[in-house]
C-alpha cells in the first residue's frame, strides 16, 4: 500500500498532477500563554524527537503556539508541492525532496544571520541544514563479539560471502521503494562505491529482511534476531543505545553517507517571521548540548567532519534531483530489486 | 582662474573629458565582455548538461528510455546555486522531467543546439536544447532534450563585475585626473619660463629672447623678438633725434649770441647797444628754452622705462654741488654742503636724479643776490630728504601751487633769463621716483627751500 502510494507519488510529481490529501501520522499543538501567534510546522520527525526542541524554542520566544504535524517524507513533499498545504515551516530528513521543492520555487528565501551555519549547510538561502545524521551499520552483540565486526564494506562483503548460513535472513536494511531516507542513502551509495551493488547482490542471496524504518531494524538487532542492519540512521540508533542493550554502533571507515535534516519556508507561509526565529534556532541547535541529548539529533558541526574524513555529507544542488527523476527511479529500483529481492 | 581664459585650464578640461569618454568607453566594454562571458559560461554548462542526458538516451524494445546521469544536472550546480530544470521529449510525448517547461523557439535541429531565454514558474530562464535520432536507422526517433537554467547566478556576476568595472572605471577617470593635470602642467612650463625670462629684465634690455622655444611657441616669440627690434630702433631713433635737435638748435643760436656780442661792442650809439642787448637776452632764452624743452623731453621719455641704478645721493649731490659751483662763484655765492659721510643708497635714474638737483640749484643761485649762501642737504628720516634753501628774494606773493606747470614762471622772476620748466622738470622726476617736489619758503625767514623727498 505504502510503496504504491510513494511511487504514484513520484509519478505524479513529474506528469500529471497529484492529488490526494497527505496522511497525517500526529499532530500535537503547543500553546503558549498568553499567545502572541501560532507557528504552523509539517515535519518528517517524531513528537517525541522533537517535543524538547520546541519545548526549548518556546522558552526562548515566549508568546509562540507551535502546532506540529507529523508526516512521512513523501506526505510532505505532496502536501506542499501538490496539495499547497499552507505551513509556514517544513522540516524533513529528505534532502532530495526538500530539494526538490526549493528548486520548484515552493520554498522562499531568508539571508540567515552569517557564521552561524558553514556554507556547505545553506542551500541558495532556501535550505537550512540543522543536524548531520550518518547511515551506519548496526551489529548484534549476540553475533559480534568486540572488534569482530567488519570495519568497511568490502569486509562486510567478504565476511557475507564466507558464512552464509550464519547470516542467511540475519540481514536487515530499509526497503527503499517505501522509505525515503532508505532511498536517499542508497543512491548516494552507488554514487560513492561500485561495492554497493556487490553487498546489496550478496544480501539478495541471504535472503535479507527489508525495512519501513531504523527503529524496528533496531529492535531485531538488538533482540539477535538480525546479526546486522545496513544503513541504519545512526542518530536514532545512538538516541537507542541508552535504553536498548544488545547491539554496537559500526562507523565504516570507506566511508559513511551523512544526511542532513532540513528546514524551508514555504513559499506560501503566513507567519514567515516566527519560521526564520525557528530557522535560526534549529541553526544553533549543536550549542545546545541539552536538546541534543535529550532529541538524539546531532547539531551541524564542521570540525566532527573534519575530524573524521570519511563521513561525507550529501552535497545540496541540483545533483539530488536526479535520483528524483522518474525514469531514472524506475532504473533503479529495478536494479535493486534484481539485486536484492530474488524471489 | 577662469578656465576658460586659461590654456592650462582648458587643456585640463580637455584632458579630463577625453579621460572621462575613455573611462565610460572602458566601463561599457569590460562590463559587455564580462557579460557576455558569463552567458555564455552558461550557455556552455546548459549544453553540455543537455548533451550529457541526450548522451544517454538509448532504445529498448522500441522504446525511447533513458539513465539521467548524475552529473548532467550537478554541473549545473557548480556555476551558481541557480534553479534547474529539464524535459525529455519524445514524439510529443514528455518522456521525463518537466512537462511544462516551454520547448525552445526556434526548435533545436540534428546537430545545431537551441538556445532561447523564457519565463518559466515566474523566473527569467536560460534554456538549452538539443535533439537526438534515438533507434535503429531504419525507424528512428527524435528526442528533444531541453535543459534550462535560472539566472540569479548570472545576474549577481553582472552585479559583481558592473561593480568592478565602475571601481575601475571610477579609478582610471581619477588617475587620468591627476595625471591631466601634470600633463598640462608640463606643457606650460616652456612658456611659464619664457614669461620669467622676459619678465626679469630691466627696462633697456630689449634684446631677443634667447630661449629655445617650443615649435609651438616659435611664433609668437619670433613676432616678439621682432616687436622688440623695432621698438629698440624707435628708441634709439628718438634718443638720437632729442641729441640731434638739442645740437641743431644750441649750435646756430651760440653762432648768432656770438655774432651779436662782437656787434654790440662795435656798437657806439646806446639805443643800438641796447637793441642789441635785447637781442642777446631774447637769444639767451631761445637757447635756454630749447635747452629746457630737450631735457625735458628726455625726463618724460626715461621715466616711462625708470632705470634702477644704485645710487649714492650723497655723491650725487655733491657732484650737482662741484658742477654748479663756478656759476656761484660769479654770484660770489656759498654753497654750504650738508652731506651725511655715510653713501645713502638709492634705486633710480641718476641722470633724471641729476636734472632735477641741478635745476633746484640752479634756480636757488639765480634768485639769489650776491654774496649770499646756499645750504645743500641730505637728511635720512622715514624718507629721504634733498633739499636746498637760499637767501634769495624768496616766494612772496606767489602761487607756489602754479610754478610746477610748464613755462610758468613767478613774478618775481622777470628780470631772470629763464623757461618755467625748471620745477616742472624736478616734479616729474620726483614723482618718477615715487617721491615729492616740496617748495616752501625758507624757514630763516628770507629766501626760499626746495626739497625732493624720495621714499626709502
Ligand atoms: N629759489 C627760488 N627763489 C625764488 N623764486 C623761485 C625760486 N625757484 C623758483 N622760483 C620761482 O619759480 C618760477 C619757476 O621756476 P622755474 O625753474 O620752473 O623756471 P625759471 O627758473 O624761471 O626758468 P628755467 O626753466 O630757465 O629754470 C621761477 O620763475 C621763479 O619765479
Ligand atoms: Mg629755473
Amino acid at each position: 500500500m505504502r510503496l504504491a502510494h510513494f511511487t504514484t507519488l513520484i509519478a505524479g510529481l513529474f506528469v500529471a498532477g497529484f492529488a490526494s490529501a497527505f496522511e497525517v501520522e500526529d499532530r500535537r499543538l503547543f500553546e503558549a500563554s498568553p499567545q502572541r501567534s501560532v507557528l504552523k510546522v509539517i515535519s518528517t520527525a517524531d513528537l517525541d524527537v522533537f517535543t524538547p526542541i520546541i519545548r526549548a524554542f518556546q522558552a526562548d520566544n515566549p508568546g509562540i503556539a507551535v502546532d506540529y504535524t507529523v508526516t512521512g517524507t513523501t506526505d510532505l513533499m505532496g502536501a506542499i508541492h501538490d496539495e499547497g498545504a499552507q505551513f509556514d515551516l517544513a522540516i524533513s530528513s529528505a534532502m532530495d525532496l526538500q530539494t526538490k521543492l526549493v528548486n520548484d520555487g515552493f520554498a522562499q528565501p531568508y539571508t540567515a544571520p552569517a557564521n552561524v551555519l558553514p556554507d556547505w549547510a545553506i542551500w541558495r538561502d532556501h535550505l537550512f541544514a540543522f543536524t548531520q545524521e550518518p547511515a551506519v551499520l548496526v551489529v548484534s552483540d549476540r553475533f559480534f563479539a568486540p572488534g569482530e565486526a567488519p570495519r568497511n564494506r568490502d569486509e562486510l562483503i567478504t565476511l557475507l560471502r564466507e558464512n552464509p548460513d550464519r547470516f542467511r535472513g540475519r540481514i536487515g536494511t530499509y526497503d527503499v521503494r517505501t522509505s525515503g531516507f532508505g532511498y536517499l542513502v542508497a543512491t548516494q551509495d552507488s554514487r560513492n562505491s561500485e561495492a554497493f551493488w556487490r553487498l546489496m547482490e550478496v544480501m539478495g542471496r541471504l535472503d535479507a529482511k527489508l525495512y519501513c524504518c531504523s527503529g524496528d531494524m533496531i529492535r531485531d538487532v538488538a533482540s539477535g534476531e538480525l546479526g546486522l542492519a545496513y544503513n541504519v540512521l545512526g542518530s536514532y540508533a545512538a538516541s537507542q543505545l541508552q535504553s536498548t542493550k544488545g547491539f554496537r554502533i559500526v562507523p565504516l571507515s570507506d566511508f559513511v553517507n551523512v544526511m542532513l535534516r532540513t528546514s524551508l519556508i514555504p513559499a506560501n507561509a503566513e507567519n514567515v517571521e516566527d519560521a526564520r526565529t525557528m530557522v535560526d534556532f534549529l541553526s544553533g541547535l549543536n550549542r545546545r548540548a541539552d536538546l541534543v541529548t535529550a532529541s538524539g539529533l546531532p547539531g551541524i558541526d564542521s570540525t566532527a567532519l573534519q575530524e573524521n574524513p570519511s563521513l561525507r555529507p550529501i552535497r545540496f544542488g541540483p545533483g539530488l534531483l536526479v535520483f528524483l527523476d522518474q525514469l531514472k527511479r524506475q532504473n533503479f529500483l529495478r536494479s535493486w530489486e534484481s539485486s536484492l529481492v530474488q524471489e | 582662474m577662469n578656465p576658460r581664459n586659461s590654456i592650462r585650464g582648458r587643456l585640463f578640461l580637455q584632458l579630463v573629458g577625453v579621460a572621462a569618454l575613455l573611462s565610460l568607453a572602458f566601463f561599457l566594454v569590460v562590463r559587455g565582455v564580462a557579460e557576455r562571458a558569463a552567458e555564455g559560461t552558461q550557455d556552455d554548462i546548459l549544453l553540455a548538461s543537455a548533451t550529457a542526458i541526450a548522451d544517454s538516451l538509448r532504445s529498448e524494445d522500441g522504446q525511447v528510455t533513458l539513465d539521467l546521469p548524475y552529473s548532467a544536472l550537478s554541473m549545473l550546480g557548480t556555476i551558481s546555486d541557480d534553479r534547474v530544470f529539464y524535459r525529455v521529449v519524445s514524439a510529443g510525448d514528455t518522456l521525463t522531467g518537466y512537462a511544462d517547461l516551454p520547448l525552445a523557439d526556434p526548435a533545436p535541429t540534428l546537430g545545431n543546439p537551441a538556445f532561447s531565454t523564457l519565463v518559466y514558474r515566474g523566473d527569467e530562464v536560460r534554456a538549452a536544447a538539443v535533439v537526438r535520432a534515438v533507434g535503429p536507422a531504419t525507424d528512428s526517433q527524435a528526442v528533444i532534450v531541453s535543459v534550462a537554467q535560472t539566472r540569479l547566478g548570472l545576474a549577481a556576476i553582472s552585479r559583481r563585475i558592473t561593480t568592478t568595472a565602475t571601481g575601475v572605471g571610477i579609478g582610471f577617470f581619477l588617475l587620468a585626473t591627476l595625471l591631466s593635470l601634470w600633463a598640462s602642467h608640463l606643457a606650460l612650463r616652456p612658456i611659464v619660463r619664457m614669461t620669467n625670462s622676459v619678465a626679469r629684465r630691466g627696462p633697456q634690455d630689449l634684446r631677443a629672447v634667447p630661449s629655445d622655444p617650443p615649435e609651438e611657441l616659435a611664433p609668437l616669440v619670433e613676432a616678439l623678438n621682432s616687436f622688440m627690434a623695432r621698438l629698440s630702433a624707435s628708441l634709439s631713433r628718438t634718443e638720437d633725434f632729442i641729441a640731434e635737435a638739442a645740437h641743431r638748435v644750441r649750435t646756430p643760436l651760440a653762432t648768432v649770441r656770438a655774432q651779436a656780442e662782437l656787434t654790440h661792442r662795435k656798437l657806439t650809439k646806446p639805443e643800438h647797444k641796447q637793441a642789441v642787448r635785447e637781442m642777446i637776452r631774447a637769444i639767451d632764452e631761445s637757447s635756454r628754452s630749447a635747452g629746457q624743452m630737450l631735457d625735458h623731453a628726455m625726463v618724460t621719455f626715461r621715466a616711462d622705462a625708470l632705470a634702477q641704478d644704485e645710487l649714492d645721493l650723497a655723491a650725487l649731490m655733491n657732484e650737482v654741488c662741484d658742477r654748479l659751483a663756478p656759476t656761484a662763484d660769479l654770484k660770489d655765492i656759498t654753497i654750504k654742503r650738508a652731506l651725511p659721510d655715510a653713501p645713502v643708497a638709492f634705486k633710480g635714474d641718476g641722470i633724471l636724479l641729476q636734472a632735477a638737483l641741478q635745476n633746484i640749484l640752479d634756480n636757488a643761485i639765480k634768485y639769489s643776490s650776491e654774496d649770499s649762501t646756499i645750504t645743500a642737504s641730505v637728511t635720512v628720516a622715514s624718507d629721504l630728504h634733498l633739499s636746498f634753501s637760499d637767501q634769495g628774494r624768496g616766494l612772496d606773493g606767489i602761487d607756489i601751487s602754479e610754478l610746477t606747470t610748464r613755462f610758468n614762471r613767478g613774478s618775481n622772476a622777470d628780470d631772470v633769463v629763464g623757461s618755467g620748466l625748471g620745477l616742472t622738470i624736478a616734479d616729474e622726476v620726483a614723482r618718477a621716483h615715487g617721491g615729492q617736489l616740496k617748495i616752501v619758503p625758507n624757514d630763516k625767514g628770507v629766501g626760499a627751500c626746495v626739497s625732493l623727498t624720495l621714499p626709502r
